[in-house]
Formats: C-alpha cells, structure tokens, sequence
C-alpha cells in the first residue's frame, strides 16, 4: 500500500492532456484526500472521462504532474491499478461467462489467490445482491443487474481508490438508494471514491468535494453546499408559459427575480424567497401554466457556470 | 445488498500482480475458450482435415498411381502432409488473433476493462499470443497425431514437426495480431484476408506441389509466406529432402523474424489503443 502516511491520494497539478491540436483537458489543479468522495461534474466532451482515465492510470498526460496514491502514473501505472477499484461507464464484463465467473477471472487479474477469491466473490454477490443469480450468464442479467455485477467487480481487489464513472446509471431508484448507502459505508471504512455523474442529486449525497469542468477547464470547486451558496440563490422558481411565450415575458420577469435563465421549456427566476417571487409574478399579470418553488441545486451552478444544463 | 467490509489496499500485493500479467490474461481466455470447445476443434482441425482426405489421399491415390512414387521420391501423401501440418498450425493461431483480438477491442471491449487492472497492455498482447498459441499447438498435436496414424509422418520427427509448424503459427500470428491491433473495424477485413492471403498460401507455398515448379516470378509469393519456409523444413524432417544446412538457418531465422517483428508492430499499438 502506497501513502500511507499522506492524506493526499491524488494530486493533479497543470494537469493536461491534449489529442493532437485538441486540448481535452486544460492545465487543471486538483488534489483528492484519503477517504473523500471527490466529483467531476460536467457536461459530454468536458474532460472528465479522459481526467478520469489519467486518474485511473491507463491514459497518460501530455502535461503537468500528476501522483497516484504517491507514485508517478506514467512510469507506474500497473502497480497503482493494483490499488484502484474502476467502474467504467459502459460495464465491459465478459457477457459469455456467468456471474460469479466474471468476479473471479476478473480477481485473478490481481494476482489473487483461488482461495481468497472463492470467499470474496461469495461477498461481492451478497453485497450486490446478486447470489441468486451467480450462475447467470452476465448476458442474461438485466441492466440494473450488470450495473451491480460491474460495481462489484470493481470493488473485488479491495482498492483504496474506488473509480465511478456514472455508477447508478440504469439502477432502479431503490437501487440507487442501497447503492448510495453502501458507498458511504465504504467511504467510512477509509476507500477513497472518485465519481463522475449526471445526476446532481447523486452528487450532492455521495460527494464531500467537486469540481465544475466543461471544455477542458475547471470552472468551480468545492462542496456541493458551498457551490450552491456561492453560484446561485437560496431558492428556484420555476414557471412555463408554453415553448414559445418564455421568450414573450422574460423581460418583465427580470425585473422581478434576482437573475433568470430562460430555458426552451421554462424560465428559471433565482431568488431568496421563493413563494414571494410567486405572488409578484401572479401579481403582475402573469399567469404562468406552471409553476414550482424548490431550492437551488448543482444543476443551478452548473447552469450559471456554462450556460447549458448537464443533461443534454 | 450486504455490507461489505475491508482494509483498503491490503489484499493485493502490487509487485505479484504485476509479475505475472500475461499468463492471468492466457487464464482468463483459456477458460474462456471452454465455453466453445466444440467450435474451436472444429474450426482448427476441420480444414485441414478435409484437405487430408480430398488431396492427400484422393489427388494423392490419382498421382501415385501414375508415378510409381519416382516423380516426388515418397508417396503424395509424405509429400503434402509437412504442409497440411504447417496450415493446420498456422489456422488454429490465426483464429485467435483475427476475431477474438478486434472483440478485446471494439465489440466487448474486455481488454479495456483489463488493462484497468495491474495488467499491462504488453501483457495483455503477449496474453493473447499465449492462447494463439496454445490453441494452434492443441490442434497441431491432434492433427500430427492424425498424421501419424496415417502414416504420413515418422514417429522420430513428432517433435521437430511440432516446433517447425508452431514456429510458423508464431510468425504469422504476430504478424496478423500486430495488423487486427491497427483496424477500427472489421469491415470485411478478414474475409478479404482468407480469400485473398490465406488461400493463395496454400495454394504459392509449395504445398501441392515443388514451388520450383512454379514460373520463377510466381515463386516470390511462397518465398514470403510462413507456410513455405516451414513446409521446407517439414520434408527435411519428414524423409529425404535434402536442403542446404544455410537454406535450414534462413527458413528457421525468417520464421523467427516474422514473429519478432510482429511482436514489436503489436505492442505500441495495444498501447495505443488501450490508453484512449
């Protein structure tokens, strides 16, 4: 085990890495303490996923300095993965081979023993929910199922640092749920996460600290509570008039809201009370179709930062 | 789900991980291959065989009956049956580094998911000549043994046949890894490579026939083909054929060279490729 006696598990410094004439990811700094949950929020084409791959040690820089759980990714990148749990976005599990077999070649990989991995894959299935299903080939799970299949997989070297990329994606909400609590608990056990997702509600109950990318850049970081005091307001109101009326009253909006947004199907009016923005706007005359008040999220700042909504 | 409970990064001892990359991955494909045993004896030994059957003993039956055996020396069977096991060798890596190889790449995509872990992209190519050739010798031994029963080959060559076909099998295997590394797709690639590499090998490598028979400006084709050079050292081992102790260090160094080189074209491609 590598660092012990450091809390940084990964410090990134100018970090870059550019594809040909294409800057992917542009000169970004970054440190991820042992133990943290650390996001990357961003839009497709942001860098995240290629900062995810020069984390994960399969993809090196052009640029900068990066350490790995204190070692040097470029010249030590097998032996850092040897420590690092990695959930990639699309499952890449062997479809042919059952449950339990992909968990135990997958093990092997490591250089675990045949003992070792009889009773860890028996954990694994357990923990994903999956012993029922053991002898299944990986082709005949369902989606959700895979997912967790995948999420296991990744946990069956029992790694310091645990890489997801989008892990609830395709799970069922009470899934999601489980799954967000089991990745706390690892968390508490000292596992470091590193996340990537589209889902803000996900990043703001699995991530202690984020970064905000898009073209390459960092344009935020923090925690999702103070991203969210700092780059946008204490509540969101949102109303529709129909796709082509927003446009119509967003003058007369603007003068009521602290700043707004208007989207192709709504606007979105930031204010620190909520429920007196929507008298105002009912006040004034105008009568959206609906209306909702809730309170400011990721999605918020992420909308001021870049201008585009993360989903798209 | 249950709780899962562990002290991070205690179970994996990094320097043991990364020792042995290339045999976990031969493992893994090995057992893998399990699933589809029946296809993978099929595929190897079927061509082959028929060959056996169709040429050797039927074109063979029709050619000694008119020659006596004084036109080759030995009958058409001990003539064509060096090459057969060069092809079937050559046939049973070749289906390894073909299809299997692109689907680690671009349909499954399980190579990216094993190089996430301590194995290397090295290892994995050297993973996947391990099983090539594994799965080439496996078929080379049931079809020297086919070979044997027939009385095609001696007994005394079993294991000079056996390092002379695989020696080939490795050469074209890396050649053929280090070209499947370099396609995004299939794109009728392979096709294209069956009907217009591997078919005329059998047909330029002096398989059926002398390729000194051949027009002079035709014989380059086998001259750069792995089949011909192993097929020479074949009938040397297998009866009296006589070659210079020079044309035995160019056969054997060509073979080595085809698969040195094709291992040094795969490797920074695997690299490549498995860092995008």
């Amino acid at each position: 085990m590598f660092a012990k006696d450091s809390e940084v598990v990964i410090r990134a410094k100018n970090l870059t890495k550019k594809y040909k004439d294409f800057v992917a990811v542009d000169g970004i700094d970054f440190e991820v303490k042992r133990g943290e949950s650390f996001g990357l929020l961003g839009p497709n084409g942001a860098g995240k996923s290629t900062t995810m791959k020069m984390i994960s040690s399969v993809s090196q820089r052009t640029g900068g300095e990066l350490t790995i759980l204190g070692k040097e990714p470029n010249t030590h990148g097998p032996e850092i993965r040897a420590h690092l749990g990695v959930v990639p976005q699309k499952d890449l599990l062997d479809r042919e081979l059952k449950a339990w077999e992909n968990l135990f070649t997958y093990g092997r990989y490591f250089g675990l023993s045949r003992k070792f991995l009889k009773q860890k894959v028996e954990e694994l299935l357990e923990f994903a929910q999956l012993t029922e299903k053991r002898n299944s080939k990986a082709d005949d799970l369902s989606g959700g199922m895979q997912r967790r299949l995948a999420i296991a997989r990744g946990l069956v070297n029992e790694p310091e640092i645990l890489m997801l990329d989008e892990p609830t994606t395709g799970l069922d909400p009470q899934a999601r749920h489980i799954l967000w609590d089991r990745l706390f608990r690892l968390k508490e056990q000292g596992v470091t996460l590193v996340i990537t997702t589209h889902y803000m509600d996900e990043a703001e109950q699995l991530c202690d600290r984020l970064i905000v990318m898009d073209k390459g850049k960092i344009m935020a970081e923090g925690s999702p509570a103070a991203l969210i005091k700092q780059y946008s307001s204490k509540e969101v109101v949102e109303v529709r008039f129909g796709t082509d009326k927003n446009e119509k009253f967003a003058p007369q909006l603007e003068e009521l809201a602290d700043r707004i947004e208007v989207l192709p199907d709504r606007i979105l009016l930031y204010t620190e009370k909520g429920e007196e923005l929507l008298t105002k706007i009912v006040d004034a005359g105008l009568h959206p179709m609906t209306s909702l008040v809730r309170r400011s999220s990721l999605e918020d700042v992420f909308l001021r930062l870049t201008g585009r909504t993360l989903v798209e | 789900m249950a709780e899962l409970s562990y002290k991070p990064g205690t179970a994996v001892d990094p320097k043991r991980a990364v020792r042995w990359g290339s045999l976990r991955v031969a493992e893994y494909r090995f057992y893998s291959m399990t699933k589809w045993m029946g296809g993978i004896i099929a595929f190897g030994l079927g061509n082959p065989i028929l060959f056996l059957l169709s040429v050797g003993l039927g074109i063979g039956a029709l050619v000694d009956a008119n020659s006596g055996g004084e036109i080759l020396g030995v009958s058409y069977l001990q003539f064509v049956a060096p090459a057969l096991l060069a092809s079937a060798a050559i046939q049973g890596v070749m289906d390894e580094v073909t299809f299997p190889t692109l689907d680690g790449f671009v349909w499954d995509k399980l190579f990216f998911a094993i190089n996430a872990t301590s194995v290397s992209a090295r290892q994995i190519a050297n993973g996947v000549m391990i099983v090539a050739l594994g799965r080439g010798l496996f078929t080379t031994l049931l079809y020297l043994g086919i070979l044997l029963l027939f009385g095609a080959v001696p007994l005394a060559s079993f294991f000079p046949l056996l390092f002379t076909s695989m020696l080939a099998g490795w050469g074209w295997a890396a050649l053929m890894m280090a070209i499947t590394a370099r396609l995004e797709n299939d794109e009728g690639y392979f096709a294209v490579i069956g009907r217009f590499v591997i078919a005329p090998m059998f047909l330029f490598s002096g398989t059926f026939y002398p390729l000194e028979q051949m027009p002079i400006f035709l014989q380059p084709i086998g001259w750069i083909l792995p089949l011909w050079h192993s097929t020479e050292l074949g009938r040397t081992l297998s009866y009296d054929y006589p070659i210079e102790p020079s044309m035995i260090a160019l056969h054997l160094g060509y073979l080595t060279l085809m698969g040195v080189v094709g291992m040094l074209l795969t490797y920074p491609k695997f690299e490549e490729r498995l860092s995008r």
